[in-house]
């Protein structure tokens, strides 16, 4: 296995060449700008398309571009350019068009700082853009997940038509570990049906998303949410570490699970039966697994950065049927285990209020 | 009846548009589209176009360009025409790429787009219809409406000094050194639509020969917009806008560039290339037996900036991954870094590693003071803490800690540079912590060390921290 020890921010990169991605359009912003560095130098180099765009929001829309014509494309930036690409996203979303975006979320709100953040849970989750639609949010929490999981969500976002996002964060895309090297896909999705490519065989296509017909708008959207449903059947994707007999269960996802994870052994050395429900894909997010873990843990936790926002939807899973605990940092401050720890303590204690 | 006698670069029969007319365009009686629509679909055809051009119509009157032009559509977003028609040429330059945009589109909410693909002079052809109006929301004041033109947002007519003067894209694009032809032309009288005609032409004409931006903007009448009948509005586009907005050409390198001359290199995906490239990013280090790890170092480096922290941490980090070992490296990120101290997090362990940051180190390098003052306290009791008494006075807790106090820059300098002072510490560390073999360490940083000039030094300077600790 060709292995390289390298930074999350270039692991994606690196899934993204293996997962057939041809265009890059980005513009600059900490801490994503390294994506752009890294396709900056390879996408060339494999004779592809690297733009560094006057905006984000033309980034946005020449992914619009290339991703109606069938090939796969991607941009990436932190929170406040996420922001400014939703319209686009909507519009890709709208058109049924396959990109994929990546958000190594910062503090906000506003300019906020560069530092580590989970705030734009949202904006991610719940839609962002104007009209009904979802991006499906996949949050790695080390670089092998930042480059499989943009494998995976350019086959995701090729599978349903649909946007796909990648959730991360400073730590993640800023973080080196060792990287096994992926080969690249041995197929691609055939297009034609639907793309415009400039190819005579496609000059019949429309890409759009404009339905001027309240009815057949209506149609349209009805449309797209039982596809969003068909995504929630058979996309959810989790881990679950040590939750077969927790009392407590803690959520948490990205660079936090990454610090739950070893605040849950030494919970457990402490004999606290503490375990960890990871959502890997935020949308669809892992409700079912979360409804089932109520019958059985006695309390819930959800621990993000931020003010609280995946603590809605953990409280949506589980439904009123044990308590939903919230513990959140932001501004950039990551709680460290101890700090965690204490917590988890507290709430088995009885002491901290739902 | 046929409205008009149709080009095959329509579709026969508009099927796409809504309603009864389906031989029909939706635009006004008089509106200027009609026209511009017709010498494009002619241009196309006559230039044998069609079937690989792509047309992008933004948000306007003209969004429905899919409803009537029989080759590939893209619907944009307002004012994104010019990045998605910029897209579309780059990841297939063989397609003919038309952006069709109005005043409000590419002159205001896409200014930007529309000046920065005519900087990077992309190859495709954009065509501008100028009516002074925003028609399709309702007549509201366009960036090219008229001074003293009244309109649903200037209804006591336009204001320079509020509103600002109409804007002239032509000029303006004129004075960037890459766009290729810029023409501005009008539907006004029959002489000016033979020249409107030709324009069209001659732009199509210049990207289908790979020659690079071509630009006409087209001075057009909106009847209902300007609330005129079509005779008045023809007169008053000629006797009125195009005092402001005067034709001619104001750029035209058509004839001095060879063809393809902006032609654009794009690859498929193919497999095999993408395997072999991705293949080279892989490590020196090579594949190895893997080693065995004492015990998990989770280790934090932290001095001022430039005495290699950041370095160290790598090349420890890449002596555990050669040595089969789960990894994680990161720099201090945030509000840490203030006042010129780096720092980083490197945890080597056996198993899965939780959090990579490393809060509570088992091994701790300071190169700076202040760093001791700072995290000394942090180690965990039975801890390594190896201090570069060249930089550093102070000492720390003998009875907590394992301490290795090592002159670190001073034998760097012996060595040859102060740079390979981190060396001497790596090779302090790995003698403290008995985590690899001093020759397993040596043959990773020979392999990892770019400038093959520098590995002997660093061999030196690795030696010399080793020995250091093992004869003190």
């Amino acid at each position: 296995m060709a292995k390289q020890f390298m930074k999350g921010n270039d692991a994606i990169i690196v899934g993204a060449l293996a997962a057939g991605c041809r265009a890059y359009y980005g513009y600059p912003i900490t801490p994503a700008s390294e994506v752009a560095h890294a396709a900056a130098l390879h996408f060339p180099a494999l004779g592809g398309v690297f733009i560094q765009a006057e905006s984000e929001v033309s980034a946005i829309n020449m992914v619009y571009g290339t991703a109606g014509m069938g090939i796969r494309t991607m941009t990436a930036s932190s929170s406040p350019g996420f922001s400014l690409k939703q319209e686009g996203l909507s519009y890709c979303a709208g058109a049924e068009l396959p990109c994929v975006v990546v958000n190594i979320v910062r503090g906000g709100p506003g300019l906020g700082n560069i530092a580590p953040e989970q705030a734009d849970y949202f904006q991610i989750t719940k839609g962002g853009g104007h009209g009904n639609y979802r991006l499906i949010a996949l949050a790695p929490n080390g670089a092998q997940e930042m480059c499989d999981l943009t494998m995976k969500a350019f086959e995701l976002a090729d599978k349903y038509r649909n946007p796909a996002c990648i959730m991360a964060d400073g730590i993640t895309g800023q973080m080196m570990e060792v990287v096994d090297i992926p080969k690249g896909v041995t197929d691609l999705p055939d297009h034609s049906e639907w793309s415009v490519t400039g190819e005579p065989e496609t000059s019949g296509n429309l890409v759009s998303s404009i339905v001027l017909d309240p009815h057949d708008l209506e149609d349209h959207n009805l449309k797209l949410d039982a596809k969003y449903k068909e995504i929630m059947a058979n996309e959810v994707i989790f881990e679950e570490y040590k939750t077969e007999d927790a009392d407590l269960i803690v959520v948490a996802y990205g660079v936090v699970s990454r610090i739950v994870y070893s605040t849950v052994d030494m919970a457990r050395k402490q004999g606290l039966k503490v375990g960890l429900l990871r959502p890997i894909t935020l949308w669809p997010f892992p409700t079912e697994v979360i409804a089932r873990l109520a019958g059985t843990a006695s309390q819930f936790l959800a621990v993000e950065l931020s003010t609280g926002q995946m603590v809605e939807d953990v409280q949506l899973a589980v439904n009123g049927k044990v308590p939903v605990h919230f513990y959140g940092r932001c501004g950039g401050v990551v709680p460290g285990s101890k700090e965690l720890l204490d917590e988890f303590t507290k709430i088995m204690e009885g002491v901290t209020q739902s | 009846m046929k409205t008009f006698e149709k080009s095959n670069g329509f579709y026969q029969v508009f099927e796409r548009k809504s309603g009864p007319a389906k031989e029909a365009t939706h635009y006004c009686p008089g509106c200027g589209h009609g026209n511009v629509h017709k010498m494009i679909a002619e241009s196309m055809e006559e230039l044998g176009l069609t079937k690989r051009t792509v047309f992008v119509s933004p948000v306007g009157c003209s969004v429905f360009g899919y409803y009537y032009f029989d080759c590939g559509n893209f619907q944009a977003a307002h004012g994104r025409a010019a990045a998605v028609a910029t897209a579309v040429k780059r990841t297939n330059p063989d397609a003919i790429v038309i952006s069709y945009q109005g005043d409000g589109d590419l002159a205001a909410i896409g200014t930007a787009e529309t000046i920065h693909a005519a900087n990077r002079g992309e190859n495709i052809t954009v065509f501008f219809v100028n009516n002074a109006i925003y028609g399709m929301t309702g007549g509201q004041m366009a960036p090219t409406t008229m001074i003293g033109q009244r309109s649903a947002t200037t209804p006591l007519g336009r204001k320079a000094d509020i509103h600002g003067n109409p804007i002239r894209m032509c000029e303006m694009l004129a004075t960037l050194p890459a766009p290729t032809y810029i023409e501005r032309v009008a539907i006004g009288h029959s002489k000016h639509i033979m020249k409107a005609r030709k324009a069209i032409k001659k732009a199509l004409r210049i990207q289908a020969e790979g020659k690079g931006y071509s630009f006409v903007e087209i001075v057009s009448a909106c009847p209902t917009g300007w609330k005129m009948d079509p005779v008045a509005s023809r007169d008053w586009l000629v006797n009125d806008m195009l005092k402001v907005f005067p034709l001619g050409v104001f750029k035209d390198e058509g004839d001095n560039l060879d063809d393809d001359s902006w032609k654009r290199h794009f690859e498929p995906f193919d497999k095999d290339k993408v395997d072999v490239y991705l293949d080279r990013m892989k490590s020196a280090v090579g594949e190895v037996e893997p080693t065995v790890l004492p015990k998990d170092l989770n280790c934090k480096f932290a001095g001022f900036g430039g005495q290699g922290i950041l370095t160290l941490g790598l090349f420890l980090s890449q002596i555990g991954m050669r040595g089969g070992h789960h990894v994680s490296w990161f720099p201090a990120y945030g509000p840490e870094m203030r006042g010129g101290t780096a720092n980083c997090s490197v945890n080597l362990s056996t198993n899965r590693i939780g959090t990579p940051l490393v809060d509570h180190p088992n091994v701790l390098v300071v190169m700076n003071q202040p760093s001791l003052d700072l995290f000394e306290k942090d180690v965990v009791d039975g801890g390594t803490i190896i201090i570069d008494s060249t930089v550093v006075e102070g000492t720390a807790d003998t009875k907590r800690l394992n301490v290795v106090t090592i002159p670190a820059s001073d034998i760097a300098d012996e060595v040859g540079t102060p740079k390979v002072a981190n060396v001497v510490i790596l090779g302090a560390l790995v003698a403290a912590t008995d985590a690899f073999t001093p020759e397993f360490c040596e043959s990773t940083l020979r392999a990892i060390i770019k400038k093959k000039s520098l590995i002997d030094m660093n061999m030196e300077a690795f030696r010399r921290g080793y020995d250091f600790v093992k004869n003190s």
